[in-house]
């Protein structure tokens, strides 16, 4: 067993000088180490279909634009260094097919030696990607990995080429009808009467503002890694902002959209988050590696975890996924200061902000808008989470726990927990020191 | 003038694949948090169509280019933008000009037209009030390069080929620009290294790291995010944050510069002399225009090269090198005429070799290397077969040793050649090509003997250069499977071979060999079984003439320069030694038995042979050519001696009978099979257009056989 005691803070860091020898005298000690996250960037997001911005584009390349921005922006951290590239993508075939992660590697430009493999959660691909490398590094087998995903939704609708199995249906095991988002969205309007059509387009509006007065603010901007592309009769351009807001947003305007999932229901484009096109990365590091190479720390990782629910009302998959990251790491709700939530739908939001008693606008929830404004390339959102709380965390050191949290298609969710190293009390080793040296007060406590 | 001026001459060309201008608006990024420099607009030359059709520029291309950036200056003055920028579609900048439309402007003054109408888009590129930029995604030759270099800054992509100024190869000079910004931006000396020593080498190409180490471009960066690179680097740029440094750029009017200057043409005329013997127009004209515009403004330098260019579109050497590079190398030899359905071909997936001697170890070399299927050499015993296997692995290790063969493919190449002394290795093969001594009855036993091994199926090859295939084929027990198979020396780097059919081949046999002549990357060419089949046959009977008027009391030196006006690879009594003499009359004869006296057989020749001399000319150490006494003494000749003049008159007629005849014969499906063949079995320029359009230029094809070869227009000025 690996966590502490539980008489113990346990989302206090769990150094180095905290192992445990398997099995007799046999066995070499084993340490679990600290997992930072140094640095995230993304590609614009783009309308999927024939007439947004990456109709020409291929998949991969956004995912190559990302890898080389992170390298790019941390010149200090050797290509050869990189343990593994993790890359996401919900359906795996085409330009998103092969192996991205290595095939990703391999198009930046990395060295050979640099190994890579694809990774599926559908939504919470990218984020999967983060735990899973994390996990890994704080296991030992890696110092510095590149985690991502890439959604090309125009090459590749949801569920394109899919097969289900009849069983789904024969047995009952999962509502049809639950195969299509959409749909669950309607069906938790049902499971909470009290998230009306009102609520959520305000919501709704609330994110295209938020979004707007952040790129207002220039705290968008910074994470984007231009790209270049080329669209038949109108030759090369570089985009270096998201396509999909669409600032100033009104009610009256929401009003009027029609809902296409269900005859007068409430679920409308404008209150959900689009389909998309574009790709994030990270780089994330042991505390030792990043110290050793002079790299940021911009959030230590502390606890993550998946949950399943009904695949009908998977939007509600964060509360679960919450409670059991925030049991794992011994904190309450109350600890968290910002939320990072994926807003695939306006309901889904809600209903968990409803289950922790948070008003719909409450200043911790997406500063910075979220995906109904800036739209949600399936399997690349989890790291755009993380690129903007650790942007927020820069921003406001008064906060010292995060969480970045997404429901997960067929009903999952899945939350990571951060902790801010600009905060006074932060318990990991502070940005370019040597882990070892230094032992926070909350260890010893 | 504005580009619009230029509609009349765009509209003779309703049909041209136009490359088109778009332009985009784009602000650009500011480092650190700084605000970017502004509006930058950058133009996409692009045909909309995919990577296979190159774009290019012909007269509407141009207009609308010039129209675009005419458009853009006035964009400038009003402050809109701070910068321009050029680049292409993937994998090409822009290939360069329209050579099809170009061959095909009928008037000089259509030709001078068009040289102006590219000066004139140029220079607005190059005064646009803002900073140029010209982003080298990819090929970039001829006016395409010349567009880079008019702009103001050039980034390249490492991934970026076939840089170049070829138009010394393709009988045109860089008038765009290139021969006056070229040897200011690179220095003098590298200049004539782009626009002459590389398109007299076989057209090379720069790539982006070479043209960047030539300081031809300032900016290098990697073709995975190109473009996002080169717009950030243009930032920096126009903000003032980088400014790049031209190491090689030079000042024509600086100390020492004109003496640089000077050596470095005369130093360009020496190359051009010793590859072109000077009978191509273009490439001396290049010089011409490098020694005068260092003097000159851009602008009169401008006029002189358009009279140039416009002088130049209308010679014949231009035309017959694009019709010798783009209907012959580019298309007629990736397409051989009368080739069977390649459908009917049949799998080789593993070769015989009989004999193993220094032909079939080469033959050997290749079919392992590009088929990368088992080769077996046989031979009579076993040291000769030891010795054959040998010296394909040491060959494959001197490929090793320069890096051009890994360690695995190097290892796997070996592997794949064995030897053995029975032809029972045979059995299981699908192709057996025989390399033994060029002796019908010999031959005729190898066959035999193989025959009685291999499957039906198996496809008989000979690699004869004079025998008769259809003989060889008379007594086989599935005459049906024999081909001709006539590879050039030396066989790594020719990149021609003539097909024989014999006429029992059947077509799936034929089918193999031309698909097998593609996987092994050589050109095939189809030809009727015949003496000597093509590229032979034309050199002997121009060898033999030249024998003739020595062996008649002409002086060696007037009889083997006469043909310097042609301007061929080398002079005929060159081109006797180093294919042998022994071998040369060996063929000479059985071209004799076959023509008669069409090719007679030199006692002079055959005198040399026996006394074992192996050239005419010695080279003495200071570098003079003499025949030695010892060879004279061996010689008799005539008493009517010829001038140079006679001589070449003599060879071209000789060469408009013979190949006139071989024509009628069939041996060939027309002339242009024979240019090809000559272009790439025996190396003839491109501006004669193999051999076909220059007889027909100089008069022999009517003198001799009443008629041309090609009608007027197909590699020459429209009548």
């Amino acid at each position: 067993m690996l966590l502490p005691s539980s008489g113990m803070h346990p989302a206090l860091r769990l150094d180095e000088e905290l192992h445990v020898s398997q099995h007799g005298s046999g066995a070499s000690p084993r340490t679990v180490r600290d997992v930072v996250f140094v640095d995230g960037i993304r590609t614009p997001f783009g309308r999927a279909g024939e007439k947004g911005i990456y109709a020409g584009t291929r998949a991969d390349d956004l995912i190559v634009k990302c890898i080389r921005g992170l390298l790019r922006r941390n010149p200090s951290l050797p290509a050869e260094r990189i343990d593994e590239v993790a890359v996401a993508a919900t359906t795996q075939t085409g330009d998103q097919g092969l192996t991205l992660g290595r095939t990703a590697a391999l198009l930046a430009g990395l060295p050979r030696t640099v190994p890579g493999f694809a990774i599926d959660r559908m939504c919470a691909g990218a984020m999967t990607a983060v735990t899973t490398t994390a996990g890994s590094i704080g296991f030992g087998a890696y110092d510095v990995v590149i985690a991502g995903g890439v959604e090309h939704m125009g090459h590749h609708p949801m569920g394109s080429g899919a097969d289900p199995n009849p069983r789904f249906m024969s047995e009952r095991l999962v509502d049809p009808a639950a195969l299509n988002m959409g749909n669950t969205a309607e069906n938790l309007h049902d499971r909470f009467p009290a998230i009306t059509k009102q609520r959520t387009d305000a919501y709704a509006v609330a994110s295209q503002d938020k979004l707007a007065a952040a790129y207002q603010e220039g705290r968008i901007q910074p994470d984007l890694v231009p790209v270049a592309a080329r669209k038949p009769g109108q030759g090369w351009t570089v985009h270096s902002k998201d396509e999909p807001p669409r600032p100033g947003t009104t009610m009256a305007d929401l009003e009027s959209l029609r809902t296409p999932f269900r005859a007068h229901g409430r679920v409308t484009a404008g209150n959900a988050a689009g389909l998309n096109d574009g790709a994030t990365a990270a780089v994330l590091a042991s505390s030792e590696a990043a110290a050793e190479l002079g790299l940021p720390v911009k959030m230590r990782l502390v606890s993550y975890a998946y949950a399943g629910v009904e695949p009908e009302v998977m939007g509600i998959g964060p509360v679960p996924a919450t409670e059991k990251a925030l049991k794992n790491a011994g904190l309450t709700i109350d600890d968290i200061g910002l939320f990072e939530i994926n807003e695939a739908f306006a309901v889904q939001v809600l209903s968990f902000l409803d289950h922790y008693g948070i008003a719909d606008d409450d200043p911790r929830v997406n500063r910075y808008g979220g995906a109904i404004a800036v739209g949600h390339p399936l399997a690349s959102s989890g790291v755009r989470l993380m690129i903007q709380l650790a942007r927020q965390f820069e921003e406001d050191p008064s906060v010292r726990y995060g969480i970045t949290t997404m429901c997960v298609g067929l009903g999952m969710g899945g939350t990571v927990i951060w902790e801010n190293p600009h905060h006074p009390d932060y318990s990991g080793a502070p940005s370019g020191q040597t882990a070892a040296t230094t032992v926070s007060e909350g260890a010893t406590a | 003038m504005s580009a619009a001026d230029y509609r009349k001459l765009a509209d003779l060309f309703p049909n041209e694949t136009v490359t088109h201008s778009y332009v985009q608006d784009i602000v650009l990024p500011g480092t650190d948090g700084k605000p970017g420099p502004g509006t930058f607009a950058l133009i996409t030359l692009d045909n909309d169509l995919d990577h296979t059709k190159p774009t290019t520029l012909g007269p509407n291309t141009l207009v609308e280019l010039g129209t675009a950036l005419e458009g853009l200056r006035e964009r400038a003055v009003r402050g809109e933008i701070v910068g321009v920028g050029v680049t292409g579609k993937p994998h090409y900048l822009v290939a360069g000009a329209d050579l099809s439309a170009v061959k095909s402007l009928e008037k000089r003054e259509h030709g001078l037209w068009m040289a102006q109408l590219g000066h004139d888009v140029y220079a607005t590129l190059a005064n646009l009030g803002v900073p140029s930029f010209a982003f080298i995604n990819g090929a970039a030759l001829g006016g395409g390069l010349e567009i880079a270099l008019q702009s103001t800054y050039r980034t390249v992509s490492t991934g970026a080929g076939a840089l170049a100024l070829p138009e010394a190869f393709l009988g045109l000079v860089p008038g765009w620009g290139g021969v006056y910004i070229l040897p200011r931006l690179v220095g003098p000396e590298n200049a004539v290294k782009v626009m002459i020593e590389n398109p007299l080498s076989n057209n090379r190409t720069l790539s982006g790291p070479q043209a960047f180490a030539l300081g031809i471009a300032d900016a290098l960066f990697e073709p995975a995010d190109f473009l996002e690179q080169s717009l950030a680097w243009a930032a920096d740029v126009i903000s003032g944050d980088v400014v790049p440094e031209r190491a090689n750029a030079v000042d024509p009017s600086a100390t020492g510069v004109e003496a640089r200057w000077q050596a470095a043409v005369a130093a360009g005329r020496k190359f051009v002399e010793a590859k072109t013997s000077g009978a191509s127009p273009a490439p001396g004209k290049v010089l011409d225009l490098l020694e005068a515009n260092r003097t000159m403004t851009a602008a009169e330098s401008a006029a002189v090269e358009c009279e140039t260019l416009a002088e130049l579109m209308q010679t014949d050497e231009f035309r017959c090198t694009v019709y010798a590079f783009l209907d012959l190398v580019q298309k007629r030899a990736k397409r051989p005429a009368g080739a069977p359905d390649r459908k009917l071909a049949r799998p080789v997936t593993k070769v015989g070799v009989v004999g193993a001697g220094l032909m079939a170890g080469q033959l050997a070399l290749l079919f392992a290397r590009q088929l990368k299927v088992p080769v077996v050499l046989t031979d009579i015993d076993q040291a000769r077969v030891d010795k054959g296997v040998a010296y394909v692995h040491a060959e494959v290790d001197k490929l090793l040793g320069k890096k051009r063969l890994s360690q695995d493919a190097a290892n796997r190449t070996k592997a794949l050649v064995t030897g053995s002394v029975s032809k029972d290795a045979f059995a299981d093969a699908d192709f057996v090509i025989e390399a033994v001594f060029e002796e019908l009855s010999v031959k005729k036993q190898v066959f035999k003997e193989v025959e009685a091994i291999v499957s039906p199926e198996c496809i008989l090859a000979t690699n004869t250069s004079s025998l008769s295939v259809t003989a060889m084929a008379e007594d086989l027990e599935h005459p049906e499977r024999l081909v001709g198979f006539h590879f050039f020396n030396p066989v790594a780097v020719m990149p021609l071979l003539e097909v024989v059919r014999a006429p029992r081949t059947d077509d799936a046999v034929l089918a193999t060999a031309f698909e097998l002549a593609k996987a092994l990357k050589k050109s095939a060419v189809l030809v009727k079984d015949a003496a000597a089949f093509v590229v032979n046959r034309i050199l002997l009977r121009l060898m033999g003439e030249v024998t003739a008027v020595f062996d008649e009391g002409t002086p060696a030196e007037v009889a083997d320069n006469a043909l310097r006006p042609m301007g061929l690879p080398m002079t005929p009594f060159t081109l006797l030694a180093m294919v042998g003499l022994p071998v040369a009359q060996h063929v000479q004869e059985s071209l004799h038995a076959a023509f008669g006296d069409r090719f007679p057989v030199s006692a002079n020749l055959a005198a040399l042979i026996d006394n074992n001399v192996k050239a005419l000319w010695e080279t003495a150490p200071d570098g003079t050519r003499a025949i030695p006494a010892s060879t004279l003494e061996l010689l008799s000749f005539g008493s009517s001696p010829s001038t140079g003049e006679q001589v070449l008159r003599r060879v071209q007629d000789a060469l408009a009978e013979e190949i006139g005849l071989m024509v009628d014969e069939g041996v060939v499906a027309g002339p242009e099979d024979v240019d090809l063949c000559m272009i790439l079995g025996a190396g003839w320029p491109l501006f004669l257009g193999g051999i076909t359009p220059y007889l027909d230029r100089v008069g022999a094809s009517e003198r001799v056989n009443g008629r041309r070869f090609l009608a007027p227009g197909v590699a020459s000025r429209p009548a």
